[in-house]
């Protein structure tokens, strides 16, 4: 069977791979790319834990096919930091504590930075609703709650 | 498997004629997790979204044509469309999280023909008209007769739907969608309501569609039920005759998310609090 050939930009840099046709974004992200930091919770669009910014737009990387990221920008977790400096949302993670295993932290901050860039004054109910896809089993989400509501509000008043 | 990317309609449907096991992606929502479950084997996926018409949403003859590879968080973006068919967006609103409504299209809820699916009552309330593209040309159905039973569609080999039309909204018209659902967020409908009605000028209803969801195999169109509505204010008497009309009219089964009883009994209640809030609309209120 034929592989496919893929050109696309990843974290601003062109990128080529081979892949099956029915591989996801999830699986070449991972085990073509070595970007280990999308994660796969469910495969079924259900957890969030893998979730990437595709041409602007908060996706699962477990439910697009990688054939289908020929020509488009994917944004991964690997590429929110500014080389040793953490974006906003990961450094105020890391103060309020607002992970515990971490498993799910990465699609919550990719999420929550596509919120923030939509909407840098969401409410917290906003904020709940934007977050509704991805599952946290440690937290029970006050934390990340917490912490979203101070990064937007440090944001607004830096910017 | 092979993964192809038509750039034309007709393309697709050369593509999709060709190879009765090829499968048309349009968000994958529900695609990608059925490849995975192994519940199917297509020979091939035709993904549509490089097709221009298929990705845009325009507005067309005083309605609006929503492309089938659409995702439905691009029309909730639309707020011109959100403003004339408030149920319909509301509806594509409530399926899935974030991350599903950046790819999840309306066209591809309709043809995964779930009974549940929330999107198509609300769309069947709103008159809205599937376009089919074939081997044969392309063809107008309305969004009632695309599905058939559960996981079922009329879609001939070869067809595919390429757009979804909303007709003109109607002057003093109010649409609105809501479902059951044990919590408020990230379920499958237990029952889904759709209401379109139309007002005079003295605030009774000359028109009305309704639709419901998840209590038969397929949507129902209560046809009965959009009379009890005609001529009334929408008033408490009207709305009692409204909700026994679409108990009736649905048709559930049991299963894990409800069984038959309290859903002929949840339709009624649905239906009612959904026509109070398409009546506001159709005034202005909402």
């Amino acid at each position: 069977m034929s592989q496919i050939h893929v050109i696309t930009t990843i974290n601003g840099d062109e990128t080529e791979f081979l892949c099956e046709a029915q591989e996801t974004l999830l699986d070449v992200l991972r085990d073509h790319l070595d970007l280990t930091g999308s994660k796969e919770g469910c495969g079924t669009g259900d957890c969030g834990a893998c979730s990437v910014i595709v041409d602007g737009r908060l996706v699962c990387a477990c439910l697009m096919l990688a054939g289908e990221a020929e020509g488009r920008s994917v944004e991964t977790i690997e590429g929110m930091a500014d080389g040793d400096d953490l974006h906003p949302l990961q450094q105020k993670f890391l103060e309020m504590a607002a992970l515990q295993c971490g498993v799910c932290t990465p699609g919550i901050l990719v999420a929550t930075k596509n919120l923030l860039e939509r909407n840098p004054n969401p409410t917290e109910e906003e904020v709940r609703y934007w977050l509704a896809g991805n599952l946290c089993r440690c937290t029970g989400y006050d934390k990340i709650i917490r912490a979203v509501m101070d990064t937007a509000a440090d944001m607004r008043g830096a910017a | 498997m092979r993964f192809q990317s038509p750039e034309s309609v007709d393309e697709a449907v050369a593509l999709l004629a060709a190879d009765p096991e090829a499968r048309v992606l349009a968000g994958g929502t529900d695609l990608l997790v059925r490849l995975r479950m192994g519940d199917v084997a297509p020979s091939a996926v035709i993904d549509i979204k490089r097709i221009t018409e298929m990705t845009t949403i325009a507005q067309d003859d005083g309605g609006w044509r929503i492309g089938a590879a659409v995702p439905s968080a691009e029309m909730n973006e639309t707020a011109a469309l959100v403003t004339d068919w408030p149920g319909v967006t509301e509806a594509a609103d409530l399926i899935g999280s974030t991350q599903i409504q950046g790819r999840a299209t309306v066209a591809g809820n309709l043809c995964n023909a779930s009974p549940a699916a929330d999107s198509v009552p609300a769309m069947v309330a709103a008159g809205a008209v599937a376009r089919v593209a074939g081997p044969n040309g392309s063809r107008d159905v309305p969004v009632e007769d695309i599905p058939t039973g559960p996981g079922q569609t009329s879609l001939a080999q070869g067809e595919l739907v390429t757009s979804i039309f909303l007709p003109a909204k109607p002057e003093n018209s109010g649409s609105a969608y809501l479902r059951f659902i044990p919590r408020t967020e990230m379920d499958i409908a237990v029952v889904g309501v759709g209401i379109t009605l139309t007002l005079d000028s003295a605030g009774a209803v000359t028109a009305a569609k309704i639709a419901l969801g998840a209590v038969g195999p397929k949507v129902i169109v209560a046809g009965d039920a959009a009379k009890t509505l005609i001529g009334t204010t929408g008033d408490d008497p009207a709305l009692d005759a409204l909700a026994a009309a679409c108990s009736a009219a649905a048709t559930p089964i049991d299963d894990k998310r409800g069984t038959a009883e309290f859903r002929r009994d949840v339709t009624g209640v649905i239906a009612k609090r959904t026509a109070r809030i398409a009546l506001a609309r159709a005034k202005g209120e909402a």
